[in-house]
């Protein structure tokens, strides 16, 4: 059974990569604090403090968020909860997705914003939260809902949401302290390095410039990691929601009226955009290709269902007419 | 104490072990069964109880097709009749059951006020969802049936499994329409 092997392996390829990612951003911070600390003090000792410094930070940063980054994404969206009585069809069709997806019922929310978007956040399948804005719930009819529903629903049984969390702490964590090191290096550094001797300064200056650089370089790398797996686990995530729903025309349908909906959300912003149906920020998409997009482009996500049902890829001009896209 | 008695010892802990085990296992799959059938039922029986309050809803207004009614009303006490015979005469009564309620349905879109009526509006979401519960349950089911079926008949768990009284489990039956689903391909190339 070629699909139930799939998604069993990026279950366990999500829980080893969420392992790897932590490795990684312990490293990186390793290696920042210590190189930082030796520019800024110029002793190893230092380094070593600094890096202590860090580490401390960033696994009290890293153990808060994998239990309350749920909580803080939804606070930060402005979504609120509801229940069987508020939104009764939404429910329903949350519901039936995890029945098939054999998950626990999550926590669903609702956000006040026109712009048609969903996501799914949480540590595992059992502390799972969907939030869905009432754009959507108002354009979508009840397949093409069931279909978004899926894909979210997908993310949360291969436990990409976990790997959304370590990613957005890693990515968080890393600008934090490349920014604090580069501001304290242009406003605080040039004072200290006054008052040292002038002996000896070849090495820190080398050990200076390494760590401009890697200040530098840390968190574009980190980012593009970022991009990269979110764009893989977009796709897996359309093809599980087929697979749960047994039906490829309502992910499709909605996915071309999503496409086609010019509005911004505005509650996203660059922490959080990698975890929406789609990209949340659609000026950004269209201006790039691929390599810095958390989301692959609708028209692939649409050609690739249509593969699914044997029917040709829409074409260009198909395309820009039923999607309005760019 | 030599060390025959000893090795003949060891084999037979092992061989215990290993048959607690694969016990073990079995019973943990037939339990898996039982409840993913529960589940069904729990819907089943929802879908049941809703059909009445959905019949005198729309019986006001459909004078001049009582015969679609009726054939819901005995479809649904045929269903609740074969309730405890089995998994395969369930599922038959279900889908008939199934297909007059979309019958039903079909009829209703010809008169507006019925469309417009928020009560019926708010019971066929409600039977909608629950029908959808239903085949994704039974989608689940059979895949836990499978699992056991395919588990008691193959080695080394059969040599347990006739022992100690683990037979076949029926699947729930999907309708005939079902079985055209698309064929998805979950491959990343």
């Amino acid at each position: 059974m070629a699909t139930r092997s799939s998604f069993y392996g990026q279950i366990s390829a999500n829980k080893r990569n969420s392992l790897l990612m932590a490795a990684f951003v312990i490293a990186i911070f390793a290696l920042l604090g210590f190189t930082i600390g030796y520019a800024m003090f110029g002793t190893p000792a230092g380094g070593v403090a600094t890096t202590a410094f860090a580490l401390a930070i960033g696994s009290i940063s890293g153990v808060a968020t994998y239990f309350g980054g749920d909580k803080l994404v939804l606070t930060v969206s402005g979504a609120r909860p509801v229940d069987a009585t508020t939104a009764p069809q939404l429910l329903n069709v949350v519901q039936e997705m995890a029945i098939a997806a054999n998950v626990p019922m999550p926590a669903v929310y609702i956000i006040d914003d026109t712009a048609p978007n969903a996501f799914a956040t949480g540590r595992d399948p059992a502390h799972a939260s969907i939030a869905i804005t009432t754009g959507l719930l108002e354009k979508l009819d009840r397949e093409e809902l069931q279909g978004v529903i899926g894909h979210e629903l997908s993310h949360v049984r291969n436990l990409d949401i976990r790997f959304s969390l370590v990613v957005g702490v890693m990515v968080g964590a890393i600008a934090i302290l490349a920014d604090f090191f580069l501001r304290f290096t242009f406003w605080g550094g040039g004072s200290r390095r006054s008052d040292r001797d002038s002996g000896g300064n070849g090495a820190a200056a080398v050990i200076a410039i390494v760590a401009i650089v890697l200040a530098i370089l840390a968190p574009m790398i980190s980012r593009f990691i970022q991009l990269a797996v979110s764009r893989q686990r977009e796709y897996l995530a359309d093809a599980s929601s087929v697979e749960l729903t047994r039906n490829p025309y309502g992910l499709e349908r909605a996915l071309a009226k999503i496409g086609g909906d010019k509005e911004v959300l505005e509650v996203a912003n660059r922490g959080t955009q990698h975890m929406y149906f789609t990209n949340p920020i659609k000026k950004f998409e269209a201006r790039s290709s691929g390599l810095m997009s958390t989301h692959p482009p609708i028209l692939d996500r649409i050609n690739r269902l249509r593969e699914l049902t044997g029917e040709a890829p829409l074409e260009a001009a198909e395309a820009a007419t039923l999607t309005g896209l760019e | 104490m030599n060390w025959p008695i000893i090795i003949v010892i060891g084999i037979v802990v092992i061989l215990v072990v290993v048959i607690i085990g694969i016990y073990n296992g079995l019973v943990q799959r037939r339990l898996r069964v039982d409840e993913a059938f529960a589940q069904i039922e729990v819907q089943l029986k929802r879908r049941h109880d809703l059909i009445p309050n959905l019949v005198n809803a729309v019986k006001g207004y459909m004078g001049f097709e009582q015969k679609v009614l009726t054939d819901v009303t005995n479809a649904r006490a045929a269903a609740v009749a074969a309730g405890a015979q089995g998994p395969t005469q369930q599922a038959a009564a279900e889908n008939a059951l199934t297909g007059t309620l979309r019958s039903l349905f079909a009829v209703v879109e010809n008169y507006p006020e019925l469309k417009a009526n928020e009560n019926v509006l708010s019971l066929q979401e409600q039977l909608t969802t629950t029908e959808n519960q239903i085949s994704f349950s039974r989608q689940h089911y059979n895949a836990t049936v499978l699992d056991y079926n395919t588990n008691i008949q193959t080695f080394p768990s059969v040599l347990i499994a006739g022992p100690f009284g683990f037979t076949k489990r029926d699947f729930f039956d999907a309708e005939p329409e079902a079985a055209n689903v698309p064929n998805v391909d979950l491959s990343l190339s």
